[in-house]
C-alpha cells in the first residue's frame, strides 16, 4: 500500500504547482523535475509515518467537483484526479485550520467533509462518503501532522533529511557581514556582550555598538528599552558614515521616566558621524505611541533629547495587517470580485499599508543617504522596525539586491534580530485564532515585490525566488524561518539538525535568477510610494486561479532567446576566427580586426 | 506645468525655425500669423515649496501657444522623442482643454464671458494630452499680460469654423511632395477595398464575402452624398444587402443592437471628463491628497469599466463568429461610434494583419475614417457651444485604450508599441492631419475642395497622420516599433511541429459591421425596420443560450485560454478585475511624483533593445562571412528601437516623454498618509503583544 502511493507520486509529474499552469517553461520545468525527484525519493524514505489513501471528493471552487484519491504523509496533503489531469500537492504545515463540515446525517451532495484553511490564501475542501465516519482517520491524520508541536510531535524540518551541494547555513557570518560594511572602525566596534544571551534574550550574539559606550553602558541602556533591545546598528553607510541603528521603546511609562544613560547613548550615536541631529523613527502612528505609555512603553520626548527629532511613521500594528490580509483574502479567493474590485481592493487597505511602509523606508534611506544617522524602532522592534531598516538597506545597498545578498539580509535583520516568526505564522500549532499571528513578512515581500516591479533590472532575483521563499516561510521543510529568535534556535540545534532553504536555492540558481540584472553598485533605489504605482501581488495572491494565466514574462523569454542565439554566434565567430587565424598564419594580411572589436564591445556589459 | 524634474529647471530654449519644416518654409513665413507680442512671464515648475520658475516670453499664433524661455540651456540636450511639429513648451491651440485663471489664490474656470474681467494673476492650462502649464502673469506689464491673456483665450475657446483650421494652411504651404504614407491602406477607393476582399478572402476562405463587400463598399460610397433622392436607393442596397448576407451564407445571422447594451457616448464624454481631471495635477499637494482614494476615485468614474464592457461586448462578437459560426450585424443609431469600436476590436482580436503596424493604421482608415466616425464632432475641434447637436465624446480614444489593454496582456501580438498608442491619441489634437479633422469622407473632399478654390492652388496636400514623419525623425519613430513582436515566421516554425488547434481550421468569419450611415436621422427609420426584420431571429438566438452572456463569454474565455497561445491566431482579453489596467505611460507620463528615475519598463525594454542590436551587428558579421549552412539558422530579426540602446543615460518610467534633464535624487516621500487610514476599530490601538505585558523595569 505504501510503496504504490509513493509510486504513484513518483508517476504523477506535477509538483507543488495546483493550478494547471499552462505554459511554463522548458526550463522551469527541468528544474522542478529535478527538484520533485529528489523530493519524492527522500519522501520515499520518510512515508514511513500513517498514510491515508482514500477516495474523495475534492470540491475545486473553479473546476468543480472532482473524484479522486487523496495522500496524506507527514509532511504533505496530495491529492490526485481519476484522470490524472489534476492534482493538488499542499505541504501540511500551510494548513492553518482544519474544519469537518457537515454531520453523518446531512443531506445534499457534498455536504459531508472537511474545509481546510491554508496560510497561502486558499482554502481546500473535501468531501467524503457519510457511511462508515470515513473522515474521522483522515481528519485524525491531518490534525496531528498539520499541527505537530500541538501534538508533542517534531516539525517536519527535523525528520527532513535532505542532501544539498551547498550548506545553507553558512550564507551568513555576522562577523563577514560587518567586515563588508567596514566595520569594525574608530567609531564603531563590535561587542560580545550578547554572546550567552544574557543582555538580551532576543537578540544576536554579536552587536556593533558605538565605540564610546561601554559594556556598562549597554547594560544600563537595556533596562530603558522594552524586552532590553538596545539600540544597536544594522547598516552604517560607506561615504558618509551615517548610520541605520534599531532597538526598541523607551520605557517611559505614565509617568514620563528619563534614563541619562540611554539619553546619552543616543547622542554618542549622533556623534560618530558628526550628524547634528539624530532622528529617530517611531513606525507606529502617535496615537499609538502615547498608548503605549499605559503599559509602560512609550517615546523619545522632546526635552529629554534634545539633540533628536521624532518622526512617526503611521505604520500599524500586527492586529490590522492581519485583518487587512484577511478581507484580501476575500475578494480574491476563491473569486476574484470583479464588478468593483479597485474599490474593493481599496477597502482592504492592503495596498495602503504597503504604502506607509514603503514611504517610511524611503524616508530613512532619503536621510541616511544625506548625511543623518536614524534610530528605528516600534514597539519591541521586531516587526515593523525590521520591515523599515531591511527595506532602507535595500534601497541604499545594492549587495542586497543580489540573490546571496538578500539571502544576508533576511538572515540579519529577520532572523537573527528575532522577528519571531514562530508566533507570527504559528508553525505546527493548531491555535489558529492566535491574536499573534500576522504577515508581517508576507507584507515584506511583497514591499520587495514592489520594488522590484518599479527597479526591474535592479535585483538579481526573480519574483519566482520571491515566491519560492513564502512557501518555504509556511512549508517547514526547512529550518530557517523556525523559532522566534536564535536563542531558542541554537537550543534546538537548528541549525545542525535541520537543512536551510538557502542550501535548496543557491545549490541550483537558475530558475530564481532575474535575467536582466545589472549591478549598480553605488545607486540609492527610491521607489515611488503612490498608489499610483502600487499593484496587487497577482501571481502571489491569486495564483491560485486558473484565469490568471501563469506564463512567463514575454520580455524575459525574449530576453533569453537572444542571449541563447548572441551566445550562439559568439561561438561561430570565434570558431571562424580560429580557423582564419590559422588560416593568416600562412598568408600575412591579417584584415580581421572588426570581430575582435565585436567581441570585446559584446562582452563589456556581462 | 510642465514637468522639468524637481526645480531649477531648464529648458532648451525653443526657437521657431526648428519648427518649420522644410517643406512648409514657403517664400514668406506666413503659415503661421503672428497674433501676439512677445510678453514676459514667469512659467512655474510643479514644485510648491521653491515656486522656481523660468522667466520666458509667452506667444500666441494661429497654431499654438508657445513659451520661449529666456535662459539659454546650459548643454545641448539631445532630445530622444522630439515632435517636429510642436516642443515641450508649445500648446497646439486645439489641444488646449481648459484654461483657468487664478484670482486672489482663487482657481476659476475662464469662460468666455470672462474675457472681460481683470486679467489673472497666474493662468493654467490643461491640454488634452494632459500636460498642465502654469503661467505666472504678476511680473508681466498688466495690459501685456491682459492682451496675451485675452488673445490666448479667445484662440482657445472661441467656436471656429472648419476653414479656420490650421491644417489648411497648412496644407497650403507645404508641397506637394509631401506624399501620404506608402504603406497604409487608405480605403478612399475601390482598389483598396478589392485588395483587402481579397486578402481576407484568401485567408478565410469565404464564400459570398466578395459580395457582401462589394455593397459595403458601394455604401460607403452612397453615404457620403446626401442628395435626398439617394433614400430610396439607399434603403434598396440594405434590403439587398441583408437578404444577401443572410441566403448566400448558411450561416444565421445575429443582431447586436450596441446602443442598447453599452453606454451611450455622452456617458462616455462624462466618465472620461471625470476620469482625466485625476491627472491633470496642479502641485504636490494635491497629488498626494488624491492618492489617498486613488483606487476608488479611479473606480467612481467609471472609465476603466467602460473599457471594459467594449472589450466584453468585442468577445462576445467574436465568440458569435468563431464559435457559432453565425454572422454578427452590429448596429446602433448613427452606426458610426460603438460600432466602430467593437468591429475594429473584433478585427483585431480575428486578425493578426491588424495587430501589425501597417494593418492597425489600415484598420482605422477602413473602420473609423472611410466608416465615417465623426471626428470633426466627436472631438470638438470648433469648440462648438451647441454640446446636443455635436455630442464631443472621446470614441477613438476609448477604442485606443481598449487596444492598449490587449497590448499590454498580449505584448509579443503586437508590431506597434504602447508609445505608438499614445504618441497617435495626442496626433488627434494636432490640426495638421486630414485624418482626424472630418465627420465624413463626403466632408473632406468636399472641404478640401472649397479651400483649394478659396486659395487659388491646385488640390490641398493635406498629411494623414500616418505620415509619421512629419511629426517624428526616423529615429523617434522606431520607438513605435515594440521590440516584442513575434515574428510570423519564427511563429510558423513552432507551430508545424504542434499540430493546429482544430478550431483554427474552422471557417473565421469575416466580421460582418454593418454600418448605417453617418447623416444623422439619415437612416433611423431603415434602422428600425431592419430591428423589426430581425427581431424574430433574434430573440430566438438570445433564448437559445440558457446562461446570461457574460457567463457564457466567460466559458468561451476559459475554452481559448487553455488552448496554447498562439500571437498569430485568435486573442481574447482578459476581463477581470485585476487585469484592467490604467494606461500609465498616457496618463502619467507628466506627473513628476510618479516618475521612477531608472525604473519602470523601459528599463527591460532598453536593455532587449541592445542585446537585440548586438545580435544584429553578430548576425551582419556572420553574413559578410556567409557562414550559413542551413537556412533553419538564420533568424528573422526585426530591428529594434535603435533610439533605447547605446544610451548611457538613464531613463526614467515616463520615457519618452517628459524629459528629466535635472536628475533630483530625492524621493517623492508621501504626505497627507493617514487621511484613509482611520481605522478606528479596536484593533488599531490594540497593542502589539496582547497576551504579554511589558514588564516595567
Amino acid at each position: 500500500n505504501r510503496s504504490s502511493a509513493a509510486l504513484q507520486l513518483k508517476s504523477d509529474n506535477s509538483y507543488y504547482c495546483t493550478a494547471q499552469s499552462n505554459r511554463i517553461s522548458l526550463q522551469m520545468q527541468t528544474e522542478r523535475q529535478r527538484e520533485r525527484k529528489r523530493l519524492d525519493f527522500f519522501l520515499y524514505f520518510l512515508c514511513l509515518f500513517s498514510l491515508v489513501d482514500k477516495d474523495v471528493m475534492y470540491i475545486c471552487p473553479f473546476n468543480g467537483a472532482l473524484k479522486g484519491k487523496v495522500f496524506i504523509t507527514n509532511f504533505r496533503l496530495y491529492f490526485t484526479h481519476t484522470d490524472s489531469t489534476f492534482t493538488l500537492d499542499v505541504p501540511l504545515s500551510v494548513i492553518s485550520r482544519i474544519e469537518k463540515m457537515g454531520g453523518a446525517s446531512s443531506r445534499g451532495e457534498n455536504s459531508y467533509g472537511l474545509d481546510i484553511t491554508c496560510k497561502d490564501m486558499r482554502n481546500l475542501r473535501f468531501a467524503l462518503k457519510q457511511e462508515g465516519h470515513s473522515r474521522r482517520d483522515i481528519f485524525g491524520e491531518l490534525f496531528k501532522y498539520a499541527f505537530p508541536l500541538s501534538h508533542g510531535l517534531p516539525l517536519f524540518a527535523f525528520l527532513s533529511q535532505e542532501k544539498f551541494e551547498e550548506n545553507g547555513w553558512n550564507i551568513y557570518k555576522p562577523m563577514d557581514e560587518f567586515r563588508r560594511q567596514g566595520l569594525p572602525n574608530e567609531r564603531w566596534r563590535i561587542s560580545f556582550i550578547n554572546s550567552t544571551y544574557e543582555l538580551c534574550d532576543t537578540y544576536p550574539t554579536i552587536l556593533v555598538v558605538p565605540f564610546k559606550a561601554t559594556e556598562e553602558d549597554l547594560r544600563r541602556v537595556a533596562t530603558f528599552r522594552s524586552r532590553c533591545r538596545i539600540p544597536v546598528l544594522s547598516w552604517i553607510h560607506r561615504e558618509n558614515q551615517a548610520v541605520i541603528m534599531r532597538c526598541s521603546q523607551p520605557l517611559v511609562g505614565m509617568s514620563g521616566k528619563r534614563n541619562k544613560d540611554d539619553e546619552r547613548y543616543l547622542d554618542i550615536i549622533r556623534e560618530a558621524n558628526g550628524t547634528p541631529k539624530l532622528t529617530i523613527y517611531d513606525a507606529r502612528p502617535n496615537v499609538n505611541a502615547v498608548a503605549n505609555k499605559a503599559t509602560g512603553g512609550g517615546y523619545e520626548g522632546e526635552d529629554a533629547y534634545q539633540n533628536a527629532e521624532l518622526v512617526f511613521l503611521d505604520i500599524h500594528n500586527i492586529h490590522v495587517m492581519r485583518e487587512s490580509l484577511k478581507k484580501l483574502k476575500d475578494i480574491v479567493y476563491p473569486n476574484v470580485e470583479e464588478s468593483h474590485w479597485l474599490s474593493s481592493l481599496e477597502s482592504t487597505h492592503w495596498l495602503e499599508h504597503i504604502k506607509l511602509v514603503l514611504s517610511g523606508a524611503i524616508q530613512v534611506a532619503d536621510k541616511v543617504s544625506s548625511g543623518n544617522s536614524v534610530v528605528v524602532h516600534c514597539s519591541d522592534g521586531w516587526d515593523r522596525t525590521a520591515q523599515l531598516t531591511s527595506l532602507a538597506m535595500l534601497m541604499l545597498d545594492s549587495y542586497y539586491r543580489t540573490l546571496r545578498g538578500f539571502q544576508v539580509l533576511l538572515e540579519k535583520e529577520w532572523i537573527s534580530f528575532g522577528h519571531k516568526f514562530a508566533s507570527r505564522i504559528g508553525h505546527g500549532d493548531k491555535n489558529h485564532a492566535d491574536q499573534d499571528r500576522s504577515p508581517i513578512f508576507l507584507q515584506f515581500i511583497d514591499c520587495v515585490w514592489q520594488m522590484t516591479k518599479q527597479f526591474p533590472t535592479a535585483f538579481e532575483f526573480n519574483e519566482h525566488f520571491l515566491i519560492v521563499v513564502l512557501d518555504h516561510l509556511y512549508s517547514c521543510r526547512f529550518g530557517t524561518f523556525l523559532y522566534n529568535c536564535e536563542s531558542i534556535r541554537d537550543s534546538h540545534n537548528v541549525r545542525t539538525k535541520t537543512v536551510s532553504l538557502w542550501s535548496l536555492i543557491n545549490s541550483s540558481t537558475t530558475s530564481y535568477v532575474n535575467p536582466f540584472f545589472t549591478p549598480e553598485s553605488s545607486r540609492v533605489l527610491y521607489p515611488v510610494a503612490s498608489m499610483r504605482h502600487l499593484e496587487l501581488w497577482v501571481n502571489y495572491y491569486i495564483r491560485w486561479n486558473p484565469r490568471i494565466r501563469h506564463q512567463q514574462s514575454p520580455v524575459e523569454q525574449r530576453y533569453k532567446e537572444l542571449l541563447a542565439l548572441r551566445d550562439q554566434y559568439l561561438k561561430k565567430l570565434e570558431e571562424l576566427q580560429l580557423s582564419d587565424s590559422t588560416h593568416m598564419t600562412n598568408s600575412s594580411t591579417p584584415n580581421a580586426a572588426s570581430p575582435n572589436q565585436h567581441i570585446t564591445h559584446l562582452q563589456t556589459p556581462f | 506645468m510642465l514637468s522639468l524634474g524637481g526645480g531649477g529647471a531648464k529648458s532648451t530654449k525653443p526657437s521657431f525655425v526648428s519648427y518649420v519644416t522644410p517643406e512648409v518654409l514657403s517664400p514668406r513665413l506666413d503659415w503661421e500669423d503672428f497674433d501676439e507680442e512677445r510678453n514676459p512671464v514667469l512659467k512655474h515648475t510643479q514644485d510648491d515649496l521653491s515656486q522656481r520658475g523660468i522667466f520666458g516670453t509667452l506667444l500666441c499664433t494661429n497654431f499654438r501657444v508657445s513659451f520661449v524661455s529666456d535662459e539659454t540651456p546650459l548643454e545641448e540636450m539631445t532630445q530622444h522623442f522630439k515632435n517636429k511639429l510642436y516642443g515641450e513648451n508649445d500648446i497646439p491651440l486645439m489641444c488646449v482643454d481648459n484654461i483657468y485663471g487664478v484670482y486672489d489664490e482663487k482657481k476659476k474656470l475662464i469662460t468666455k464671458g470672462m474675457l472681460k474681467n481683470k486679467c489673472p494673476s497666474k493662468m493654467i492650462i490643461h491640454c488634452k494630452d494632459l500636460r498642465v502649464f502654469q503661467f505666472c502673469l504678476t511680473y508681466t506689464k498688466e495690459e501685456d499680460a491682459k492682451k496675451i491673456f485675452q488673445g490666448i483665450a479667445h484662440h482657445c475657446l472661441e467656436p471656429k469654423s472648419l476653414k479656420c483650421v490650421f491644417a489648411f494652411s497648412y496644407a497650403a504651404s507645404s508641397s506637394p511632395e509631401v506624399q501620404r504614407s506608402q504603406r497604409t491602406v487608405m480605403f478612399d477607393s475601390k482598389e483598396d477595398w478589392t485588395q483587402e476582399m481579397k486578402r481576407t478572402k484568401a485567408n478565410l476562405r469565404i464564400v459570398g464575402y466578395n459580395f457582401w463587400m462589394k455593397y459595403g463598399c458601394a455604401m460607403f460610397k452612397a453615404s457620403t452624398l446626401p442628395v435626398p433622392q439617394e433614400d430610396g436607393l439607399m434603403q434598396g442596397y440594405m434590403e439587398r444587402m441583408l437578404h444577401a448576407v443572410a441566403h448566400t451564407h448558411l450561416y444565421s445571422l445575429k443582431l447586436e443592437d450596441l446602443s442598447e447594451t453599452l453606454p451611450t457616448i455622452q456617458d462616455i464624454q462624462q466618465s472620461y471628463n471625470k476620469f482625466k481631471q485625476f491627472f491633470l495635477i496642479d502641485n504636490s499637494t494635491d497629488f498626494w491628497v488624491s492618492d489617498v482614494k486613488w483606487f476608488s476615485t479611479l473606480e467612481n468614474t467609471g472609465w476603466l469599466d467602460i473599457i471594459r464592457q467594449c472589450l466584453q461586448k468585442a468577445v462576445e462578437v467574436v465568440e458569435c463568429l468563431e464559435k457559432e459560426n453565425t454572422n454578427v450585424l452590429i448596429m446602433e443609431e448613427e452606426g458610426s461610434d460603438l460600432c466602430c469600436v467593437i468591429s475594429s476590436l473584433v478585427q483585431i482580436m480575428l486578425d493578426p494583419h491588424f495587430r501589425t503596424l501597417t494593418g492597425f493604421q489600415g484598420l482605422v482608415q477602413k473602420e473609423w475614417v472611410a466608416g465615417c466616425h465623426a471626428f470633426l464632432d466627436r472631438c470638438n475641434h470648433l469648440y462648438q457651444k451647441d454640446k446636443e447637436c455635436h455630442s464631443p465624446s472621446p470614441v477613438f480614444l476609448l477604442f485606443l485604450e481598449c487596444v492598449w489593454q490587449m497590448v499590454q496582456q498580449h505584448s509579443p501580438a503586437f508590431q506597434f508599441s504602447e508609445t505608438y498608442l499614445t504618441v497617435l491619441s495626442d496626433s488627434i489634437h494636432v490640426p495638421i492631419f486630414s485624418t482626424f479633422l472630418f465627420n465624413s469622407a463626403y466632408q473632406r473632399e468636399s472641404t478640401m475642395k472649397a479651400e483649394a478654390q478659396h486659395l487659388q492652388r491646385g488640390p490641398l496636400n493635406c498629411p494623414a497622420v500616418w505620415d509619421w514623419s512629419v511629426q517624428f525623425d526616423c529615429k523617434a519613430q522606431e520607438l513605435f516599433i515594440n521590440p516584442l513582436y513575434a515574428d510570423k515566421l519564427k511563429q510558423d516554425k513552432a507551430i508545424r511541429k504542434v499540430p493546429r488547434a482544430k478550431h483554427q481550421r474552422q471557417l473565421s468569419l469575416p466580421s460582418s459591421a454593418f454600418k448605417t450611415p453617418p447623416k444623422k436621422g439619415f437612416f433611423k427609420d431603415e434602422t428600425e425596420s431592419l430591428k423589426k426584420m430581425l427581431r424574430v431571429k433574434r430573440i430566438s438566438r438570445w433564448m437559445a443560450s440558457p446562461d446570461s452572456p457574460a457567463a457564457a463569454t466567460r466559458e468561451f474565455y476559459e475554452t481559448w485560454q487553455r488552448r496554447p497561445l498562439d500571437y498569430h491566431g485568435l486573442l481574447l482579453p482578459c476581463l477581470d478585475g485585476p487585469a484592467m489596467r490604467l494606461w500609465m505611460q498616457r496618463y502619467l507620463r507628466w506627473i513628476p511624483e510618479v516618475q521612477i528615475l531608472g525604473g519602470g519598463p523601459v528599463a527591460i525594454t532598453s536593455m532587449l533593445a541592445e542585446l537585440l542590436s548586438q545580435v544584429q551587428d553578430l548576425r551582419r558579421e556572420l553574413d559578410m562571412r556567409s557562414c550559413w549552412e542551413t537556412e533553419a539558422e538564420s533568424l528573422q530579426l526585426r530591428p529594434g528601437p535603435l533610439a533605447l540602446t547605446r544610451t548611457s543615460l538613464r531613463l526614467s518610467s515616463s520615457f519618452p516623454f517628459a524629459s528629466n534633464r535635472n536628475w533630483t535624487f530625492k524621493p517623492a516621500i508621501p504626505t497627507s498618509l493617514l487621511q484613509s487610514l482611520m481605522v478606528t476599530d479596536r484593533l488599531a490601538s490594540q497593542e502589539d503583544e496582547t497576551n504579554e505585558v511589558i514588564s516595567l523595569v
